[in-house]
């Protein structure tokens, strides 16, 4: 027999076996319980630890919409480049790669090495916006810490003829100036992100939701014509240039639907060149820049005592002795003339004439007529910046001013807004509201601004202007009828007006027994000797309307004239007066 | 009652391996259908800088200086332009 384990015959007290068994089963109800918690009642932060191994969060980038004409041609175009970013603290890179680095990026080594420095900070631009050659190259040289992100700059294929009215984006692709501030909210667009699984290869394997579905941006279709813009650019820039002026702007509206077919402004800028860029190139003179338009608001004071059945179109008035009085003040005519015509006080322009009929005129008329040609408000085109010009309470007028406002002092205007107030005269006498956007539907509702008679017969007074005996005989176009007013004003220097300084304009439409199209032009500081509206702004309408008219298809409404022989052709001598400035 | 049990888990087996299967050939098709979309996106790039390059050759001072210069054209002196009247009814 063997011997007996005396510790198998060892005899326990049956209570310490009980409490041994549960001491263990609480330890394992311990275990349940953990396990339990982490499981099923709080899984929130290991579900989160585990989806992080394999789950990635995606940004998804929204595309800039495009601007583009009222064909559909481009004229702003997201494209995408790549900008160099580096994480100070990881970077790994040999004296050797710096070297290389530096030498891709275009930057001096010390430059690069101080940007590198910052080792507090976890994100650092080396360089913005590369060209993906570039890119690619930096690529290859394979440096820890130094990534790539991928980015847009806004191209303008356009350049410097479409540059005031797009205006331009910052480098993070924000709306700076003009159409792009105005429709930044519209074309940018909000960036989305998505939830997705990644394999061990780094390939989106299942995409688990969707967190922001991300909104891109649209696209802008500006009223504007590509081919008329550059036409009326480049015509106004070898205006600007020939006259030596300090600046210029230029605008053609479609007459029947209020949209802006063309505006351009010198000095003009590369917007593509960031870097060169000053605010005195950078505005757009046209809409945001006033000035006293002198004889173009002469058909308002004709239009305004029409309505008054003050005149009509046939009456004459007395401009002998070629000044008047009002107060202590004169105003001249430097070609005086007996009694004239109400057409022929516009077509040579008089001061005294004109001024006359507005002192004869009740205040409130001569301003009611104005205000509602739009002086005074903005023309609500929509552009940043807009302004609305000064028009005074005719409760205050001193009858000098009253005297000087019929023909154009002592108002200041836009030229969009000078631009737009003429509709009145092209059109039924309404004034049309005018865009920027390529509008489809019917243009809004338009305000009467003088009968539909008094806008025909000033409109046949405005062709005379152009006649041979008139201040713009340059403003005329082989076969078509044109209507148009001359404008040449001193400019105001401190409190008063600068003896050598003007601002030359002109504004006409065409073809006159319809017209389709409206040009205005201002040059401002003509310094070539010549200075007056009809010498220095008409030829540039008459190129700019010949050739828009020809684009535009539109029917000639005067085509006996072309074979007319002697006919007056552009730069031929024709008999023309000076305007009273 | 064994035997249904057996079927059971034969079909339970065959079951677990079709999801097997087909969560990975779903994934398979993602990965793909995310390649295309990929490629659809470059190209959509692409798209917008032949774009930029079409609007940098038909820049309209260009077109105009190919005209005039090497082709010698001109726009037609007034004289010689003869207008045809639309016939009546036609759309303009």
């Amino acid at each position: 027999m063997r011997p007996v384990n005396p510790a198998l015959s060892l005899k326990l007290p049956i209570a310490r076996a009980r409490v041994l068994l549960s001491l263990l089963l609480l330890g394992f109800a311990l275990l349940v319980g953990r396990a339990l918690h982490l499981q099923v009642l709080q899984n929130d932060f290991l579900q989160r630890k585990g989806e992080s191994r394999y789950a990635r969060l995606l940004e998804m980038p929204a595309h800039r919409g495009m601007i583009t004409d009222r064909h559909g041609e481009p004229l702003a175009i997201s494209a995408p480049v790549e900008s160099v970013w580096a994480s100070p603290a990881e970077v790994e890179a040999t004296p050797a790669q710096r070297r290389q680095l530096a030498r891709v990026l275009n930057m001096s080594e010390a430059e690069l090495n101080k940007r590198l420095s910052g080792s507090g900070r976890e994100f650092v631009y080396l360089k913005r916006h590369l060209r993906p050659d570039v890119a690619a190259r930096l690529v290859q040289l394979g440096i820890a810490g130094v990534s790539l992100k991928r980015e847009h700059r806004r191209y303008y294929p356009a350049g410097e003829v479409t540059a005031h009215l797009l205006g331009f984006t910052d480098v993070d692709d924000r709306g700076q100036e003009g159409m792009e501030l105005a429709y930044d909210d519209w074309l940018a667009g909000k960036p989305g992100s998505r939830r997705v699984i990644k394999d061990r290869l780094g390939r989106v394997v299942e995409d688990t939701e969707r967190v922001l579905a991300p909104i891109e941006g649209r696209d802008v279709a500006l009223s504007i014509d590509r081919k008329l813009q550059y036409l009326a650019y480049r015509e106004l820039k070898a205006a600007a240039a020939e006259h030596r002026a300090k600046a210029g702007a230029i605008v053609v509206l479609d007459v029947k639907s209020g949209e802006v077919l063309a505006l351009a402004n010198v000095p003009a800028y590369n917007p593509n060149n960031r870097s060169r860029r000053d605010a005195a190139r950078a505005r757009n003179r046209a809409i945001t820049d006033l000035f006293e338009p002198g004889s173009t608001l002469k058909p308002f004071t004709i239009a305004a005592a029409l309505e008054a059945r003050l005149i009509r179109p046939e009456s004459t008035v007395q401009t002998a002795p070629g000044y008047l009085l009002v107060g202590n003040a004169r105003i001249d005519d430097i070609h005086p003339a007996e009694a004239l015509t109400v057409s022929e006080l516009i077509q040579r322009s008089s001061n005294v004439g004109v001024a006359k009929l507005a002192l004869a005129l009740p205040r409130r008329q001569l301003w009611s007529v104005l205000s509602r040609a739009g002086f005074g408000a903005p023309p609500h085109s929509g552009f940043p910046g807009e302004v609305g010009g000064r028009l005074r309470d005719y409760q205050r007028w001193r009858p000098i001013e009253q005297a000087t406002l019929s023909y154009g002092h002592g108002i200041s205007v836009s030229l969009l807004q000078l631009a737009r107030a003429y509709t009145v005269f092209a059109g039924d006498g309404t004034l049309q509201p005018i865009t920027l956007l390529k509008s489809s539907d019917a243009p809004g509702a338009a305000t009467r601004v003088i009968s539909p008679g008094t806008a025909r017969a000033v409109r046949a007074m405005l062709e005379t202007v152009v006649h041979p005996g008139g201040t713009a005989v340059r403003a005329r176009v082989p076969g078509y009828r044109v209507a148009g007013k001359t404008g040449t004003a001193h400019k105001v220097q401190g409190n008063a007006y600068a003896p050598d300084r003007y601002v030359s304009s002109f504004v006409g439409m065409a073809p006159a027994s319809d017209p389709r199209l409206l040009v205005a032009v201002m040059i401002d500081e003509p310094d070539n000797g010549d200075y007056y509206g009809g010498v220095v702004a008409a030829p540039v309408f008459s190129a700019v309307m010949a050739e828009a008219l020809r684009i535009l298809s539109v029917p000639p409404d005067a085509p006996a004239t072309l074979t007319e022989p002697g006919e007056w052709q552009p730069g031929a001598p024709a008999p023309e007066v000076r305007e009273e400035v | 009652m064994i035997r249904i049990n057996l079927v059971l888990l034969c079909l339970l087996a065959v079951c677990a391996l079709a999801l097997v299967t087909g969560q990975h050939r779903a994934r398979k098709l993602f990965t793909e259908l995310e390649k295309e979309q990929d490629i659809g996106k470059q190209i959509d790039v692409e798209w917008g800088q032949l774009q930029l390059e079409q609007s940098t050759w038909a820049m309209h001072s260009r077109v105009e200086h190919i005209a005039r210069g090497r082709l010698r054209m001109r726009v037609p002196p007034s004289g010689r332009v003869r207008l045809v009247p639309a016939p009546a009814g036609s759309v303009p």
